[in-house]
């Protein structure tokens, strides 16, 4: 992948500061999910897509070599 | 007094101190080096720089400062749950290039990355007595977290809250950022825990989640919370300006800064930005325990009025032996950002005001032993502030600190980036944006939100944001103006490609011990 290609990717993580900031778009009631006004379902389910829209940037533009995989130990590798 | 909850507090608390000392032995480095003890070797993966940057961030006052918010006001008080979503893609982005240059010139502060970025001991050093500043208040009222949970065991006095912080301040001496980072291993999970099982077992208790939000709703309304669970339109920009604001204070902080740094790669930063979210997720919940209290009936208690509302509500739910485990997870959940509040501003003070204007000629040993000494006095300072005087204080500085921190941006984050600004620029950017954005809370009587008047409409909004705006501004304009006049900007020590590297090199020699493993 080139590196221009890469930087694109990057331009996912501005939606979060687009859906998160423009309050008006979810301060509503309705539609309530069991009870819970949508102005907080909705912001917890962002929780899970800004993680995962980070998690897609960062598989995205991995450039895994060498010397990167034997400075990041395993996670099970860690507690040892 | 709950002996039964008193006891599990206690053991649970037993336990933390002895891990905090053993820490001085694991993953064991040479302690008389500044690196060593203030950032544990730069060692730490993926793993254990998730618990230690969620222990770090997601503070005790947190969770007893966010319910209590949303108990008192309503929906304003949730604006936690956006900042804490969109500060990680700032993470992402940010900081894997702020390890990268601190890493390869060795650099253990902000302020130290600003200096050799700049070449300006004076910009240099408003970063760190910016960072001092902010960090001060912020160590105080993780105390206020462990006195209402103690007040909760019906323990009053000071002299409970003394020797915690005694026995905090030996382990964070002896063991350096080793020690919170073990902690917050078993302080995280015992949050966990508890949170989860609060949110499943309370709503069950008081009909479900929607009899709670129905039951907050009607509390609000009585309260003349006009608007009840939901936002009024008027506040709006005070909401997204306050999630924005703190979103990108919060990694200008020392103590996160010294968490990023203290991780041993760009990957364990990068992979981080995408799981620190699930602490998020229970900031979340955790502030829902505020409308649980509202539908619960819990009555906020002199003198911690709100803040009562998490161990009232615990009180009244659970049993003592789980009271003691969920109040513990408070109390430990102090001493973990304690700790490490600590110790990065005793690397601020050591690193770039002692050796920069005391004392140049510092044995590595010595920086280390200073270093040691100032985390213990940066301590005695918040304890005899939270003893001797009123809480609110305490609370209105750590408000101040916010507006304070976000003035070290544009030459911390920026300078990551471009070295277009001018070194004289960015600091009297600093000190606009540091004397406006003070006066600007002081004139809303503390309050976080100032009322901006532009043109002929009033937009309310977080005082920081503002008053970073205005520093930008004014680095910009005196850049141009300073570079008209061709005014010298220093030599920068760093080249385009550290910010992208992956390793330490060329070596200081006294980082060329080896430093075994265990």
């Amino acid at each position: 992948m080139t590196r221009s290609n890469a930087r694109g990717w990057y331009l996912l993580l501005l939606i979060p500061y687009i859906a998160m900031l423009w309050v008006p778009s979810y301060s509503g009631r309705s539609p309530e999910l069991a009870g819970i006004p949508f102005f907080y379902w909705y912001q917890f389910l962002w929780v899970l897509i800004a993680a995962v829209l980070t998690a897609i940037v960062y598989f995205a533009t991995r450039e895994p070599t060498a010397a990167d995989e034997a400075t990041d130990e395993p996670l099970n590798e860690e507690l040892a | 007094m709950d002996f039964v909850a008193l006891t599990v507090f206690v053991l649970l608390f037993i336990l933390v101190t002895v891990l905090g000392f053993f820490a001085a032995r694991w993953r064991r480095g040479d302690l008389d080096q500044l690196h060593e003890w203030g950032l544990a070797g730069r060692r730490f993966g993926t793993l254990i720089t998730w618990f230690l940057l969620g222990g770090d961030l997601y503070t005790a006052y947190t969770f007893i400062a966010v319910p209590a918010a949303v108990f008192g006001t309503g929906a304003p008080g949730f604006f936690a749950l956006p900042y804490t979503i969109i500060v990680y893609p700032f993470v992402f982005v940010v900081m894997p290039r702020l390890w990268s240059v601190c890493r390869r010139h060795h650099y253990i502060t902000g302020a130290d990355f600003v200096r050799g970025r700049y070449d300006s001991g004076l910009l240099a050093l408003a970063i760190a007595l910016t960072g001092i500043l902010a960090t001060m208040p912020y160590i105080a009222l993780q105390l206020v977290g462990i006195q209402v949970v103690l007040a909760g065991m019906g323990i009053s006095g000071e002299a409970p809250l003394v020797i915690a912080f005694v026995i905090l301040a030996a382990y964070t001496y002896f063991s350096g950022l080793r020690a919170p980072a073990m902690i917050a291993l078993v302080k995280d999970v015992i949050i966990y825990i508890t949170v989860i099982v609060a949110v499943v077992v309370i709503p069950a208790r008081l009909g479900g989640y929607g009899q709670v939000f129905a039951a907050a709703d009607d509390a609000l309304k009585a309260k003349n919370v006009a608007q009840g669970v939901l936002l009024a339109p008027g506040q709006y920009w005070a909401y997204a300006t306050l999630a924005l604001g703190s979103a990108l204070a919060l990694f200008m902080y020392p103590h996160s800064i010294t968490g990023v740094l203290s991780s041993n790669s760009r990957t364990a930063i990068k992979r981080n930005a995408a799981l620190l979210p699930a602490y998020s997720f229970l900031l979340g919940l955790i502030a829902l325990l505020g409308f649980m209290g509202l539908a619960a009936g819990v009555q906020p208690q002199a003198p911690y009025g709100a803040q009562w509302v998490v161990p009232g509500l615990f009180l009244q739910m659970f049993p003592s032996w789980f009271v003691g485990f969920a109040f513990a997870a408070i109390a430990i959940g102090a001493l973990v950002p304690a700790s490490i509040m600590s110790i990065a501003a005793a690397n601020l003070f050591t690193r770039n005001i002692w050796r920069v204007y005391f004392k140049q000629d510092v044995s590595d040993r010595e920086e280390s032993q200073i270093a040691k000494l100032v985390s213990l006095i940066v301590k005695a300072g918040a304890l005899f502030f939270i003893v001797f005087l009123p809480t609110q204080y305490a609370i209105n500085l750590q408000l101040l600190g916010g507006v304070w921190i976000i003035q070290t941006l544009p030459a911390l984050v920026v300078g990551l980036y471009t070295r277009w600004m001018h070194r004289w620029a960015l600091l009297a950017g600093w000190a606009v944006g540091m004397i406006v954005g003070t006066a600007m809370a002081i004139s809303q009587n503390f309050a976080s939100v100032y009322p901006l008047a532009l043109g002929g409409t009033t937009i309310p909004g977080y005082a920081a944001l503002w008053s970073v705006i205005l520093n930008f501004a004014v680095a910009i304009v005196g850049t141009f103006l300073l570079n008209a006049a061709s005014v010298t900007n220093g030599r920068d020590e760093t080249a385009d490609v550290d910010y992208t590297s992956r390793a330490a090199e060329p070596a200081h020699p006294s980082q060329l011990v080896p430093a075994p493993r265990t």
